[in-house]
């Protein structure tokens, strides 16, 4: 009888124990998914902050009037697809193409110069910034999540839930060089 | 905003990890965020801590990833973290080279909230790094934002943990060039040239330099060439005719303090390099003394000195072209100090501030809204 005794409060142990580790990676997988809805929750910001930002910057007296369509066009193109595609492959290629017509704009030689330009140009390349930031940081989120959701234990116990897999956002993020800028990023 | 820095490594033995966390403190602090460092401090050395920083005990010598190296770890320190984290009350906690069994871990390990860190190591074969990754991943997973001071940190980051990370170089300390006084007797009423690296790298260019000075010195008896840098002084001389080599003066490795007074000390500062700067710290150095940069036509130097505008570049490898634009400058104090002026000015965007604004932007970046600030986790685990 004491043999079964022991044999059961053996047992139970064991499975206190492994219930405590199941639950010890269900709360990491947790704070993963947390970190990744945060950081997407941060890159969305940042990019409709950029749009609103080239959108202010755009319609100023201090940007010639092909510039001025070419931001203006870029901008709203980006918020259209922001809003009707979430994170889908349409907003990443407008983000991107929004990008690149920074780049061609903003790196203009003149246009630092322009009175009452420089404050909206700094917002406007503080927000490009802050997306190449954003990028960064929500993929690298997506990374471990996907790494930690690839082992067996959490495959097979289902430990992820119903949580859909994440998955990255890209798209090309390089903020413009604008001429005298500040800052080494 | 009130940042919490952690420093794994002993804060009075002089090191890059170390000179960065307190250049980083000073700029953010400058930029008017309250800032509270905790680093590992011998005792006895308590006294001469600047009022940001907190000691968190002995740092102990330990076998670590192929040398010795003092590490705070232990139950205490754990203990020492976290009631500095409760205490701060810190709205961001940055850590550095967390990879590092030390303080920075043991942050990460016991805070809950939004962590930044910055990685330092650059070592494609930082074995301890790839042995210990399943041990590291648990405290790393916190980590929001990650930060490599260079190209090839952030190449051993990816490489060893996964993920990404932002690039934000080191600062450049321009205060501390800026005001620095001349040498006794520099630069002198003959004019003087400058140089900076090690001599016996063929990649820095002393060689170009010296064939040029050859040219020169024939012309002009008073022209001196200040060197610095460790290498064989004797080795470098020979290269000259005689009656020149006792125009070179060299001052072998120097100290940082030195340094500063060395770029003050020459009427041109040259940079010979063949090739191989990612960057060129060198030039923002002697830029932020204010000393007129002549560079070889590199990338790195070309987009450091802004295409030309804030030092004069020459073609690579040219010691005749070197001689002519070093002749031209030293002709024209005017143009001196115009370039002067505008290194001055050029550098200010490779500035500790600047850098420092880039920080915060990380910052702001990984707090999400109305977040709750650090705080330490109750009991042992994460």
């Amino acid at each position: 009888m004491a043999v079964w005794a022991a044999w059961g409060a053996g047992l139970v142990l064991v499975l206190v124990l492994v219930s405590f580790y199941v639950s010890w990676r269900a709360t990491r997988l947790d704070r993963l998914h947390t970190r990744v809805e945060t950081a997407w929750a941060a890159l969305d910001a940042a990019l409709s902050r950029r749009a609103a930002a080239v959108q202010e910057f755009s319609s100023g007296p201090w940007v010639e009037p092909a510039s001025a369509v070419l931001l203006a066009d870029a901008a709203a193109a980006a918020r259209r697809a922001g809003s009707a595609d979430g994170a889908g492959a349409a907003r990443e290629l407008a983000e991107s193409d929004l990008s690149r017509t920074l780049r061609a704009v903003l790196e203009e030689p003149g246009l630092a110069e322009c009175p009452g330009g420089r404050e909206p140009l700094r917002e406007v390349e503080a927000a490009a910034k802050r997306v190449l930031l954003a990028r960064r940081f929500h993929n690298d989120a997506v990374a471990h999540t996907r790494q930690a959701r690839a082992r067996r234990l959490v495959r097979v116990l289902r430990l992820a839930g119903g949580a859909p897999l994440p998955g990255f956002f890209e798209m090309d993020d390089e903020p413009p060089r604008v001429p005298g800028s500040f800052g080494a990023l | 905003m009130r940042v919490g820095l952690v420093c794994p490594y002993t804060w009075e033995v002089p090191g890059g990890v170390q000179q960065h966390v307190g250049d980083l403190a000073e700029a953010l602090i400058g930029l008017g965020h309250q800032v509270s460092v905790l680093a590992p401090c011998d005792e006895g050395a308590e006294a001469a801590l600047p009022p940001h920083v907190v000691p968190a005990g002995r740092a102990v010598p330990v076998p670590y990833n192929g040398s010795v190296a003092r590490l705070a770890f232990g139950v205490r320190a754990a203990a020492r973290v976290r009631r500095w984290l409760r205490e701060g009350g810190f709205d961001v906690l940055h850590v550095h080279e967390p990879a590092a069994p030390s303080l920075s871990l043991l942050a990460c390990w016991a805070a809950e909230g939004p962590i930044v860190a910055t990685f330092h190591t650059s070592n494609p074969r930082s074995r301890a790094m790839a042995a210990s990754a399943p041990a590291l991943r648990t405290a790393l997973e916190k980590i929001s934002g990650r930060i490599a001071v260079s190209e090839a940190a952030r190449r051993t980051l990816v490489e060893h943990l996964g993920g990404d990370a932002v690039l934000i170089p080191n600062g450049v300390a321009v205060h501390r060039f800026a005001a620095a006084d001349p040498l006794p007797g520099w630069p002198g009423g003959g004019g003087a040239i400058g140089f900076l690296g090690r001599l016996d790298e063929p990649r820095k260019g002393l060689r170009v330099l010296l064939e040029a000075f050859a040219l020169l010195g024939r012309e002009r008896p008073g022209l001196r060439l200040l060197v610095a840098g460790p290498g064989d002084a004797g080795e470098a001389r020979a290269a000259l005719p005689e009656d020149l080599r006792e125009r070179v003066v060299a001052l072998g490795r120097v100290s940082e303090a030195d340094k500063a007074r060395a770029y003050r000390s020459v009427d041109v500062f040259c940079a010979p390099n063949l090739g191989g700067e990612s960057f060129g710290i060198v030039l923002t150095e002697a830029m932020s003394a204010g000393a007129p940069v002549l560079a070889s036509d590199i990338p790195a130097f070309r987009s450091v000195l802004g295409g030309g505008a804030a030092g004069e570049l020459f073609p690579v490898g040219d010691p005749e072209a070197l001689a002519a634009r070093a002749a031209a400058l030293l002709d024209r104090p005017e143009r001196r100090a115009e370039l002067s002026g505008a290194a001055r000015e050029a550098v200010r965007a490779f500035d500790w501030r600047a850098v420092a604004a880039d920080v915060v932007r990380v910052y702001e970046t990984v707090l999400p809204s109305g977040a709750p600030a650090v705080a330490a986790d109750g009991g042992a685990g994460g």
